[in-house]
Parts: C-alpha cells; sequence; structure tokens
C-alpha cells in the first residue's frame, strides 16, 4: 500500500545520501536498531528501506499492495514482494523479524486487530504509525462544520478514500491493551511535527496530528 | 548418471552455449534454464530456424543480464534434441536412435544433468539461475536441491507443480503426435519416417495456450486470410488458424517429436512439494533454517497457462521458509509468451534485482544514492 497519506508540509531530516526522508518516516527508522531484519508492510516505493539498508545496514523485506510500488521497490534492488497486509501476513513465520513495520497503512486495513496481532507476532517488536482521528482539527471539521474531515494527512475525501479504519490514539492504547502488546514507546507529531511540543504532551489525542508506536507482544 | 526413474543414463553429451566472460574467483556466472522448446541459443542465432536467440531481447551486451558482466551459460536439457543426448541420439546398447527406448527424465535429472555441467566449467557457486515457464521449474529445483550452489534466482511465469490442466493440454499434443500413423510406435527415424502431422497439431494446441484471448484477438480479430469473404471450406480461411498453422509447420523442422514427449512428461511429473513431505516451504529449509538464496518470481497477468496464483504460492512458501524473496506481478496482455516479449516493466525488475544481488555478491561497490 502507498502511504495513505498525501502529507507534504512536513520538513525533511537529513538524510545521507541528500534525497528528503519524510519526518515520520525518520522518526520510524530511529525506532529500529543498526543491522536487524526489517519486514515492512505497506512499504510504498521502498523509501523507508532504502534508507535502512543504506544507513543502518538493516536487512530489509516489504510487502506492497500497489503494483506501481512494488515494481519501484524490485527495480532498485531491494526485496518487496506484491501483496495484501490483511491476507498474506498469516504466512509469516513467528519472530521472522526484528522489527515488523506498518507505516500509515494500519487505517486502510479490512480487519485491524488481526494485522496488529499479526504485527506483534512476525516481529520482535512492531513499529506502527497512523494518523489520529481525535486530532483537533479533524473534530473540528467534524463537530463544528459537520463533515468528513480532510486534513493534510487525512487528503481524501469521504468517497474516495482507501481508508477505512480510523482510530484515535486512544482507540489504540485500548487495542493494545486489550490484546495484551505493551507499547514500549510512543512518540506523538503535533502540528509542527514537533513531537515535543507542549501541547502534543499535554494532551496527545487532542492535539497530535500523528502517532508512531513501538509495540511487542507481552 | 541416476535417474528418477530408476535407470541410469551415461555416458551422455550435453550441448550447451556460453556467452561473456568467467571472471577471475568464478561468481559471476548466470545459468539460463530454457523452456519445452527452448534450447541452447539464447542469444545467437538459431542454426535451423535463422532467428535471433530466443531470449535476445533479455540478454547480451548491456541488456539486464548482461554478458559484459556475467558468464551466461545456457545448456540444452537432457532428453532435448540440439545437441544433448535425448531420444533421437543412438543408443549405444542397441547401436540405433534410443526412441521410447530412452528413459523417462525429469526436472530434477536435467537439473542434475545442469549441475554436472557447471562442475566441470569449475563454477562452485551460480550467481543467479534463471528460467521461465519449464525453464522456472528447473530454476526451482536448482534453489531447492542446491542452495549452498545458487547465491540467487529468478524463476519466471512459472509454478511449483504441474497443473492437472497443464497436464491435460501436454496430454493433447502427445496423443496428437501418437496419433500420427508416421510416429511409428517412436520408431520413426529407423524406418525412416517423421510424425510431422502430429507434432505440428502438438504445438498449435500448445501455442494457444501461450498466448491471451485479448492478444489473439488483439492481433487477428475474425480477419480473414488472404480473402474478402468466407469460402465455405476447410482452409485456412482466418488469419489465426493460417497463423497457428504456420507455428506448427515451423516447429517441426526443429523440433524431435519424441523430445516432445519426454520433456513434457518431465513438466508433468513437476511437484516440487510432494518431493518435501508435501510441505512447499520444506523445499526451501536447509537443516531447518530458511534458505539462503535469494528469490524473484515474476508472473504475467494474463498468463492463464502458470497464473499469478502458482506464483503466490511459491511466495507463500518462501515467505514461511523466511526466505529473502520478490515477486512482481506484470501487466500485460500478452498471456504466457510475455516472459519472452519485450515486457519493459519485467525487464527493469530482472535488471534491478541482479543490480542488488550483484552488490550483495561483492561483484559491484556497494551504491550510493538509490
Amino acid at each position: 500500500m502507498m502511504p495513505r497519506d498525501r502529507g507534504a508540509a512536513l520538513a525533511p531530516a537529513p538524510l545521507r545520501h541528500g534525497a528528503p526522508l519524510r519526518i515520520d518516516l525518520k522518526l520510524v527508522a530511529d525506532m529500529i536498531a543498526p543491522g536487524s531484519r526489517v519486514l515492512d508492510i505497506g512499504c510504498g516505493d521502498g523509501t523507508l528501506l532504502g534508507y535502512l539498508a543504506d544507513a543502518k545496514r538493516v536487512d530489509g523485506r516489504g510487502i506492497e499492495l500497489s503494483m506501481d510500488g512494488v515494481h519501484a521497490c524490485v527495480s532498485q534492488g531491494l526485496s518487496v514482494i506484491q501483496g495484501d497486509a490483511d491476507t498474506d501476513l498469516v504466512n509469516y513465520p513467528t519472530h521472522a523479524f526484528d522489527y515488523a513495520v506498518l507505516g500509515q497503512t494500519l487505517q486502510a486495513t479490512r480487519n485491524p486487530r488481526q494485522v496488529l496481532q499479526h504485527l506483534v507476532r512476525i516481529g520482535r517488536h512492531a513499529v506502527v504509525s497512523f494518523p489520529n482521528f481525535g486530532y483537533w482539527r479533524v473534530r473540528l471539521a467534524l463537530g463544528v462544520r459537520g463533515t468528513m474531515p480532510v486534513t493534510d494527512h487525512l487528503g481524501f475525501a469521504w468517497w474516495e478514500t482507501p481508508n477505512i479504519h480510523f482510530c484515535t490514539i486512544s482507540d489504540f492504547d485500548h487495542l493494545c491493551r486489550d490484546n495484551g502488546i505493551i507499547i514500549e514507546h510512543r512518540v506523538i507529531l503535533g502540528r509542527r511535527s514537533e513531537s515535543t511540543a507542549w501541547t502534543s504532551r499535554l494532551h496527545p489525542n487532542l492535539f497530535g496530528e500523528q502517532a508512531i508506536f513501538l509495540l511487542r507482544h507481552a | 548418471m541416476p535417474l528418477d526413474c530408476g535407470a541410469a543414463l551415461g555416458p551422455f553429451t550435453m550441448a550447451y552455449r556460453t556467452y561473456g566472460t568467467l571472471n577471475a574467483d568464478r561468481s559471476n556466472a548466470i545459468l539460463i534454464c530454457h523452456a519445452l522448446t527452448g534450447d541452447q541459443f539464447v542469444i545467437d542465432r538459431h542454426p535451423i530456424t535463422g532467428k535471433p536467440g530466443w531470449w535476445s531481447i533479455l540478454v547480451g551486451p548491456g541488456l539486464p543480464v548482461d554478458t559484459n558482466r556475467y558468464f551466461v551459460i545456457c545448456s540444452n536439457v537432457i532428453g532435448g534434441c540440439m545437441g544433448t543426448t535425448g531420444p533421437q541420439d543412438i543408443d549405444p546398447a542397441t547401436g540405433s536412435p534410443y526412441g521410447l527406448n530412452f528413459p523417462v527424465i525429469t526436472i530434477p535429472d536435467m537439473v542434475r544433468a545442469q549441475k554436472l555441467l557447471i562442475d566441470h566449467l569449475g563454477i562452485d557457486k551460480l550467481f543467479c539461475v534463471i528460467g521461465g515457464s519449464m525453464g522456472g521449474m528447473q530454476v526451482l529445483e536448482w534453489a531447492s536441491r542446491y542452495p549452498e550452489h545458487v547465491f540467487s534466482c529468478m524463476p519466471i511465469a512459472t509454478a511449483a507443480r504441474h497443473s492437472a490442466q497443464n497436464i491435460a493440454f501436454n496430454e493433447v499434443g502427445r496423443q496428437a503426435i501418437m496419433a500420427d500413423p508416421d510416429w511409428c510406435g517412436g520408431a520413426y527415424q529407423i524406418l525412416d519416417k517423421r510424425p510431422h502431422a502430429g507434432l505440428a497439431v502438438a504445438r498449435m494446441a500448445a501455442h494457444i495456450t501461450y498466448l491471451s484471448e485479448t492478444a489473439l484477438h488483439r492481433k487477428f480479430g475474425r480477419s480473414l486470410q488472404d480473402r474478402k469473404g468466407i469460402t465455405y471450406g476447410f482452409d485456412a480461411e482466418f488469419q489465426v488458424e493460417s497463423y497457428l498453422r504456420h507455428q506448427g509447420i515451423t516447429f517441426v523442422d526443429r523440433f524431435d517429436a519424441n523430445s516432445y514427449l519426454y520433456i513434457s512428461r518431465a513438466m508433468d511429473y513437476f511437484d516440487l512439494a510432494a518431493d518435501h513431505g508435501g510441505v512447499l516451504a520444506n523445499a526451501f529449509r536447509v537443516n531447518g533454517q530458511g534458505t539462503p538464496v535469494r528469490f524473484c518470481l515474476v508472473s504475467f497477468s494474463s498468463d492463464w497457462l502458470f497464473p499469478s496464483r502458482e506464483s503466490r504460492a511459491i511466495v507463500h512458501a518462501l515467505n514461511a521458509a523466511a526466505a529473502n524473496v520478490s515477486f512482481v506481478e506484470v501487466e500485460t496482455d500478452k498471456g504466457h509468451d510475455a516472459f519472452l516479449l519485450d515486457e519493459p516493466n519485467f525487464h527493469q525488475v530482472a535488471h534491478g534485482f541482479l543490480e542488488g544481488c550483484a552488490e550483495h555478491r561483492g561483484l559491484t561497490p556497494p551504491r550510493g544514492p538509490r
């Protein structure tokens, strides 16, 4: 799956080879230990996998739904298969990877809970990022204007969106708790992509636009 | 060489072609495995038909399988008819052509023979094994049987076992050959006859399975051959009939009917999972660990002979064995034949995969920017 956001407003992080790496991908990469084995589910055009291979000597694999994405990945020498997070994760053995990464894709799966359970089974750790539906602008759109929200990170009209299972940061906390999944670390990205913004710390579910979780099975 | 059927074959001849130069540490060799009616003439003109090599669009200087960088080997399979020992050759035991006395061969037998050739060439580890269709079956067999001697592989438009439908199509071809009175129970060479009609029909039937309905319609539609209207007869009135007849007639000049029986049979017998306790993933495990071989599978969306789901089943098994695998389904309406045709997406994928593997194999320095 290509990343489900159309956000380009975030400040790029410095990348060894010059190409800009989106801040949320950089934060995901920061959670991954050098030299580890990584499965990136919904790896898009392979930006994260390429960065991890170059900068962290990671042994990376990817799953991507779109043919264009797979083609882009394999053509640059990345190990990526055309596949679907909802149907193909079942084939992977337990703890086959150090990290299973699901970036901006959870909300586009048919069965997010099952996908999450597979993530923490396949990976010793899982890294999950998603747009927060509890973000104040989203609430404002729905609560005040009475329309389905379209923001930088939720850039689709309701009738065209591939995002079918939105959740808030609080919802995701509950899902992890109810399924025996331990939250090892959590980064909240605010409007200006500052995880340390006081507003995000004060009330992440209201001021966090995106969330990145490092998880493991209990 | 012992064969799966219990018989032994030998001494036997392997006919092969090489392209490019083997490097000093013998680490840049690529083995190409040909399909049912292919041969070792990958790049250069075919000695009988005069046509360019069957994969000259993919393999050559500056092409995705770059002969400026890699040492490319392709051998005619055992049972074949282009120089490697097959049913048309003389059986040393009788002094007559083998005919149906040739032992029944399998895909693993073909691969064992290729391994002898690779050993003979002094190559311990192939950089890559590449093949489409039946060639892809050999690739899978190589990766499964000799994982320590294969660095990477590309099984293209293939399957881990021949489906009932594919066995059925092969059987139609074989029956067409056997129904030709000139087949003479397989002894046509001694009687100086050739079952050309039967072999041509076999080729015609098979050729349909290599195309797609869309491609056939685009190419021919219901266009008539050299006439303004239908003539109420059984000439090749439609262009598609004329085309198929041409395919059949030209095929018999370069292929032996008994070879067709033997090689098509080898495809039917292929079932990689059955050789590993019915679990395909076990074919890709080495001492309980995942295979070290890097895989890149390619299928074509309109291929109904080896549909994408067959490749996907292999990918799932490889995932279960925690193998390093890439898989691309190329969007095309050209059917099974697409693997031999100008498919830029396929060629880019092949190039990218080989580049990535070359980097990991130390054949090229690590890349900078991606």
